[in-house]
């Protein structure tokens, strides 16, 4: 809970045009609309292949962001919050690997529907750790501040369908330790075993500090919604996430 | 006269008074809290004071924030970053729609239904009597807190002045736009951010301005160097100058940006920088310099077609627009239940917490250096925490009233105003900040 903003305050986030790709299901009810957050590697294209489509075949209007290039933590996080507020209900957030990092920020400033962490980058030293022990070429120059470039082993299981790419990025970085969220919304923290990008232990460290234990999808690789099994994690936030909406009712 | 004689009993349902942005942020801060709410507003739809359509709103057409939008808008729900620094009172009030809307909140809100009288009935209870707005027969409902949000600026302070006027006197309630000033004799009264719009409105649409204020004021610019002055005031604040050194700086950049006005014929301030509310328009100057705005000293009297000004001037408008301020009024409440004295003026704890009734509190009864909706937020933020609080613990609630009675008037209050009712509820943002953070750790939960 920051209650002094003077960062907001004083030298407010310079606003940009948001790339937004929404799927609007024919009839939501009383659905939140889900909005998700890739991290700054992807865009929301990302999201729009299967689980845009997915979510709003369940009756769930949902959204993708897409980062803003070269962003800070605070510009991604300020992008989120403004695309949920602008949402007509109260939005569900779901982030994957450094989207995940974005959204747990945006959860301390906005009091979401719901949130899931899925492959959750939020400790930096645990993945840079794995990705220099699983692909050290492409994290050295990461060490030294450069980009951090993945292979295509790290993010997807050998079962994913060969066009599925690789791509780098500079680490979205934070001295600022997570947020507790406002609101109190339900949480669920998703993830894999065999993920090379973020560490078992660092799920499970993810998963106890909002009070539970991370969902696992063995088998798959980083990017759980490109992943040749990808209809299994999103069925599982889409029961997940009726469960505790029929729970608050 | 009551058709129902039985009180239905809401249980641990809190009733909110008003569906303004107070109610609001009450309304979904409670609920975040676990609460059933039932608000009771006595207009159709949800924006207080910033409906226009309302009877008791003061817009007029041209209302401005006089706060930029990042130090006026809900801490948890921005407006749209695309916004102007400065938005519109139609952009306000369609925030608030949205805000209402997001959080599901027009569910908890009765709409054309006031608040006849709240009564406390032992044990933190409250019997709320409410009728439909038209009239109509009277409803009992008993509630487990009561949370006032009935906004302060709707009851008209009017000044009396002695002698009769043939021309035409209004508030500023009742100024809605420039077609009323066009090509008249206008006289504005009172020096407050209103007063100064209105007289500014005249002097690019009425023949004749003259603007009278009691004192001189520090008139700051809407912007400096660049930024929105609250922005730049800001970073002052962050730094924690003291005081001395802040109203240095002020008197130091409002001399090299706005200039003497006392050129102008205002007297010079009576009072430090930061001792009244701020008044924000870089128009005044402009027009004062302009002479299109003629500056005038208090009014004595009225006299047949003259007004006659404390220096002996007189001056023969045939408007007087009265921009003088509002009344806080608690018309369903008994006075003692809020600490009223005798002029009106309520004795709240951090201008929120009634001191004798723990489950009582009003929301946005401030006026700050920075827009009130986020001083409101987190003013319901710990009410909700507080009520929460005696009903899961209440021998710590009863050490954190026992602590809050000790916590200093001048941390969250500024004492050092001029004395005057357009002060009573006067804040600093960022102490006042300090001060609820301070009793929201205090609060804070063991989970």
């Amino acid at each position: 809970m920051t209650i002094l903003r003077f960062d907001d305050w004083t030298d407010p986030v310079r606003p940009v045009k948001r790339d937004v790709i929404a799927k609007l299901p024919e009839d939501a009810g009383e659905n939140p609309p889900v909005l998700f957050v890739p991290g700054p590697g992807h865009g929301a294209t990302a999201f729009a292949e299967h689980w845009l489509p997915h979510a709003a075949g369940r009756g769930f209007a949902a959204y993708a962001l897409t980062p803003r290039d070269g962003g800070k933590l605070r510009e991604h996080v300020h992008d989120v919050v403004q695309t949920a507020a602008s949402l007509p209900r109260q939005v569900v957030l779901v982030g994957h690997g450094e989207g995940a990092l974005v959204v747990a920020h945006a959860l301390g400033r906005y009091p979401a529907r719901a949130a899931v962490l899925a492959a959750p980058v939020l400790d930096r030293w645990a993945t840079m750790g794995t990705a220099l022990r699983v692909n050290p070429l492409g994290a050295i120059p990461a060490v030294f501040g450069g980009r951090l470039r993945w292979s295509r082993r790290q993010l997807l299981s050998a079962g994913a369908p060969v066009e599925a790419y690789g791509r780098s990025s500079r680490l979205v970085t934070s001295r600022k330790p997570v947020p507790k969220p406002v609101g109190d919304p339900p949480a669920l923290v998703i993830g894999s075993p065999d993920d090379r990008v973020v560490p078992r232990k660092s799920l499970d460290r993810t998963a106890a500090r909002l009070g539970g234990a991370p969902l696992l999808f063995p088998g798959m690789g980083h990017d759980l919604m490109l992943d040749a099994a990808w209809t299994d994690p999103i069925e599982a936030i889409l029961d997940w996430l009726t469960k505790e909406l029929s729970a608050a009712s | 006269m009551q058709d129902t004689p039985d009180i239905a009993d809401r249980h641990d349902a809190i009733c909110v008074i008003g569906a303004g942005a107070g109610g609001l942020v009450a309304i979904k801060n409670l609920r975040e809290h676990g609460f059933a709410v039932d608000c009771y507003e006595r207009e159709t739809s949800v924006g207080g004071a910033w409906n226009w359509r309302h009877d008791r709103s003061p817009m007029y057409a041209s209302t401005h924030l006089i706060s930029s939008r990042p130090l006026t808008e809900f801490p948890d729900f921005p407006m749209p970053d695309d916004w102007p620094d400065y938005p519109h009172h139609t952009q306000v009030l369609s925030y608030l729609e949205r805000y209402a809307e997001h959080f599901g909140l027009g569910a908890h809100i009765w709409f054309g239904t006031e608040v006849v009288s709240a009564v406390p009935v032992g044990d933190g209870r409250w019997d709320v009597t409410t009728r439909s707005t038209g009239g109509g027969a009277e409803r009992v409902q008993r509630y487990a807190g009561l949370v006032v949000a009935n906004g302060h600026n709707w009851d008209p302070a009017k000044p009396e002045i002695p002698g009769e006027f043939r021309g035409q006197v209004i508030h500023a309630a009742a100024y809605q736009d420039t077609a009323q000033l066009r090509n008249r004799k206008v006289l504005v009264i009172g020096g407050g951010n209103t007063g100064c719009d209105i007289a500014v409105e005249a002097a690019q649409q009425a023949a004749t301005v003259w603007h009278s204020t009691r004192r001189g004021y520090w008139y700051a610019p809407k912007y400096l160097f660049g930024r929105p002055s609250d922005q730049v005031n800001d970073r002052l604040l962050r730094l924690r100058l003291p005081l001395p050194v802040r109203q240095w700086l002020y008197r130091r950049t409002v001399g090299l940006t706005v200039g003497d006005l006392t050129r102008f014929g205002l007297p010079a301030p009576d009072h430090k920088p930061y001792e009244t509310h701020p008044i924000v328009n870089s128009q005044l100057p402009f027009y004062l310099a302009h002479g299109r705005i003629t500056a005038v000293p208090d009014v004595t009297r009225f006299d047949g077609a003259a007004v006659e000004l404390a220096d002996g001037r007189r001056v023969e408008p045939d408007l007087v627009i009265t921009a003088t301020g509002y009344r806080a009024r608690f018309e369903f409440l008994a006075p003692e239940i809020l600490d009223t004295d005798a002029d009106g003026r309520p004795d709240l704890h951090l201008h929120a917490f009634a001191r004798k009734h723990p489950t009582l509190a009003v929301v946005g009864l401030l006026q700050g250096d920075a827009g009130v909706f986020p001083l409101a937020h987190w003013q319901s933020v710990a009410i909700a925490r507080w009520l929460r609080l005696r009903t899961t613990d209440p021998v710590r609630a009863a050490a954190v009233q026992q602590k809050e009675s000790t916590r200093p008037v001048g941390g969250w209050s500024r004492t050092k105003v001029v004395h005057t009712r357009r002060h009573w509820f006067e804040v600093d943002h960022v102490n006042y900040l300090r001060s609820v953070e301070g009793l929201l750790r205090e609060m804070e939960t063991s989970k």
